[in-house]
């Protein structure tokens, strides 16, 4: 602020070279650390994805390349009751086995989440139907279910002597229906109970104290403890679980290939089936198509759906 | 197009009963096995073609997996002898019979992979215009082994003409297999080839309670092989001459009703039978009646177990009801060989197919392959180890017929599409458990049948 003369020494830095500058711009670090995940994704998900809807609008075969047809595919399929059988058996089969791996999921959560001798122990082989690989086990219920050699069947027979002749699993439409539910919750509920078990680690124990200190019955503290600090992660595993079971081939192909008379085909066991062994690839990407919009509601539904924040946060909190 | 056609799963269902337990000596059973060659052959002196081996000529062959020992280990000793005689390398490569059409697929669409494919049955016929010609090869050995079967001449030769595209190696198929002392016991003294007959057999089985069983689930070789017999001993098909379908006709109506009073007969629990599901019940006793190929009764025959020895004592085997058709209705699964217009050495490829079926190569191979596979060439069937075990006989003519997957109309992607999706299949077993009238049934099965023909 006086007249004198400055002599103090400003330091400019030197101008950076382009290499330096372009590696310290935002833009292109961002594009250059998300290229290789994008490359993975463009790779393995979207290009197959994009495949299956192109093949879906032509009449490729095995032997074929197929020439575009738009929608034909589609129209002959809306006209195909053992589709629309699919269709149905899809949905009964996701409905009904999700409710069951996640009443008795959440049962074993809850149940696992106390403290008992070999508890870790526990927990981990809890995980194992889950692990063995999908084909194996499907095996093994194939053999459960046999006609005549099923181990049930015999325990009911020849041991207890309650029944007088060995049970048809999978020779009526509706009983195949449900023994194919049954193997696909035991299947399946490791996966929501693990799941859930973490879930309910994360609700502090000093929640249930103050509402014992309350006078709150279990049913209460569940209804209102549990069951609204428990949804986030619930959201999260029913779209996943749902997911998994309305794709699920292997435990049908495995056990009964669709049958008997189709009453037990999934969409994806008839699209494989149309496609592969039938060669008509147009169509068999057709249906594997048309499980898109079921599958993209299911996760909008559950995910925004479950994730209300007032359910999250709790019910004061709007 | 389906690789696992129905006989050949017949035979497949068995695998898991340990079929690779068979040895690997020739037929069992009567003592020791006669040794199989060129002398129990009938040939006439006929010149062969000349296929002048192309200089530095080597060959890549794919072919289905083994079902059994025998099949890959003189398969490969006649190719080292190939080999050993011209110089020409091969290599041979045994494809799971699941992955066998789309790798075909592959090879015809890139030019490129395999010279020579084995195949099953209607393969060649998807691929007609990429395959070389194979008459030459295949006139010549129709004349000097005393010609071919008819099911080898609908295999092999383009639809209504004498062109040969593909050259039937084996084919393999399911007569009637049944248990002597229960069919003796139902009051039976042999297989009644009328269907009244069959079916108060069946019924008599039932009342003695050792009832038959044929698959109605989705087992892609039984059912398929169950369904089209219904349809053909009633005089029923799936399409005529033309390609046209003719489910929805008097002729199946009858023979569903026929399935659906056969199926009350049945063991409980057939619907959800795949491949295997007959081969299991025969093992344990279950069943005194079913359809399947040779497997059946060489597994539990080689067994050490003296309880399915003494099943294996009391099965026997004969040729399917004929019913109203005028010739056995049984079809066989076919092994076709086939060579590609891409591949650089066309002479070679052909030259190892002559010595392939020449007798002193495929005579010790399907004599060591004991019935499974039976011979497209009349001659073979002279052979002295179809008549070492008398049980043999039903199995030796199963190319001597004109039924096939798709009769009466031409061999196309078609018929292996209506086989591979259960069309005919579902129609009777929709009927037999009573979920659909036999009329509603059938035309339901027309319109799914007709998507698949209109292309």
């Amino acid at each position: 602020m006086d007249a004198t003369v400055s002599t103090r020494i400003t330091f400019v830095p030197p101008r950076d070279g382009w290499f330096t500058r372009l590696f310290d711009s935002k833009g292109f670090l961002v594009a250059v650390c998300m290229l290789p995940t994008l490359g993975l994704l463009v790779v393995f998900l979207t290009y197959p994805l994009g495949l299956g809807v192109w093949l879906s609008l032509t009449n490729a075969t095995i032997g074929h390349a197929g020439t575009y047809i738009g929608l034909a595919n589609f129209v002959s399929l809306a006209g195909d009751p053992v589709f629309w059988m699919s269709v149905t058996n899809t949905i009964f089969y996701t409905a009904t086995a999700t409710i069951g791996k996640f009443a008795l999921g959440l049962w074993l959560a809850l149940l696992l989440n106390q403290h008992f001798p070999f508890k870790a122990f526990i927990r981990a082989i809890i995980l194992l139907p889950w692990i063995v690989p999908t084909v194996l086990s499907a095996i093994a219920w194939w053999w459960i279910y046999d006609p005549q050699f099923s181990i049930i069947s015999y325990v009911l027979v020849n041991v207890l002597h309650v029944r007088s002749s060995y049970i048809d699993f999978l020779g009526t439409p509706w009983h195949a229906r449900w023994s194919l539910v049954a193997a696909n919750i035991w299947r399946g509920i490791p996966f929501v109970a693990i799941t859930l078990l973490a879930g309910l680690q994360t609700i502090s124990p000093s929640l249930y104290e103050a509402a014992l200190l309350d006078g709150a019955s279990p049913w209460q503290r569940f209804r209102r403890i549990t069951v609204p600090l428990l949804m986030p992660i619930l959201a999260v595993v029913l779209t996943l679980s749902v997911l998994f079971t309305f794709s699920d081939f292997q435990l049908v192909y495995a056990i009964t290939r669709g049958g008997p008379f189709n009453t037990t085909h999934l969409m994806a066991t008839l699209a494989f089936q149309r496609a592969i062994p039938g060669s008509e690839l147009g169509e068999g990407a057709a249906i594997a198509v048309a499980m898109i919009p079921f599958l993209v509601a299911a996760t909008l539904l559950s995910f925004f759906g479950l994730g209300r924040r007032k359910w999250m946060q709790g019910e004061a909190n709007d | 197009m389906t690789e696992v056609t129905r006989r050949g799963s017949l035979i497949l269902g068995a695998t898991a009963l340990g079929a690779t337990a068979v040895p690997l000596i020739g037929a069992r059973g009567q003592g020791a096995a006669p040794a199989a060659g060129p002398a129990d052959v009938p040939t006439k002196d006929v010149k062969p073609p000349d296929f002048p081996i192309e200089k530095g000529a080597q060959l890549h062959v794919i072919r289905p997996a083994k079902f059994i020992d025998p099949d890959q280990v003189y398969w490969d000793i006649n190719t080292k002898k190939f080999t050993e005689a011209t110089g020409v390398p091969v290599k041979v490569d045994y494809i799971s019979w699941e992955d066998l059409g789309p790798q075909t697929a592959v090879i015809a669409n890139t030019g490129a992979g395999a010279d020579i494919v084995i195949g099953f049955s209607s393969t060649p016929f998807i691929y007609e215009s990429k395959l070389i010609g194979m008459s030459d090869l295949c006139e010549y050995l129709g004349a000097k082994y005393g010609g071919w079967y008819d099911l080898a001449l609908i295999y092999g030769q383009k639809w209504k003409t004498k062109d040969w595209i593909a050259m039937p190696i084996g084919g393999g198929t399911g007569p009637t297999v049944y248990r002597e002392s229960w069919v003796k016991q139902a009051g039976f003294d042999h297989i009644p080839s009328d269907l009244d007959g069959f079916l108060k057999l069946c019924q008599g089985l039932k009342k003695i309670n050792h009832p038959c069983g044929f698959s109605l689930g989705h087992a892609l070789g039984d059912a398929n092989g169950f369904a089209e017999w219904a349809l053909w001993s009633h005089g029923a098909s799936l399409v005529d001459e033309n390609g046209k379908v003719t489910l929805d006709s008097p002729p199946t109506i009858e023979a569903l009703k026929y399935v659906a009073e056969l199926y009350k007969t049945m063991i409980p629990g057939t619907m959800s039978w795949n491949d295997s599901g007959n081969n299991k019940a025969w093992a344990s006793g279950e069943i005194g009646l079913t359809f399947n190929g040779v497997s059946i009764y060489y597994v539990i025959k080689n067994s050490p177990d003296p309880k399915l020895q003494a099943i294996a004592a009391d099965t026997n085997m004969v040729a399917v009801p004929q019913g109203v058709a005028k010739r056995s209705p049984m079809s066989a699964a076919i092994l076709n060989g086939m060579v590609f217009k891409h591949t650089k050495y066309p002479n070679a490829a052909k030259e190892y197919l002559r010595f392939m079926m020449e007798s002193p190569q495929y005579g010790p191979w399907l004599s060591n392959c004991i019935g499974y596979w039976c011979q497209p060439l009349k001659a073979y069937a002279q052979m002295k180890f179809w008549t070492s075990d008398p049980k043999l006989d039903p199995y030796k003519g199963a190319m001597d017929t004109i039924y096939y997957d798709g009769y009466a109309g031409p061999v196309t992607a078609a018929s292996s599409a209506v086989v591979a999706n259960y069309t005919v299949v579902d129609m009777f077993a929709s009927v037999a458990a009573g979920a659909a009238t036999p009329e509603a049934a059938a035309k339901q099965a027309q319109k799914q049948a007709e998507r698949y023909y209109k292309t």
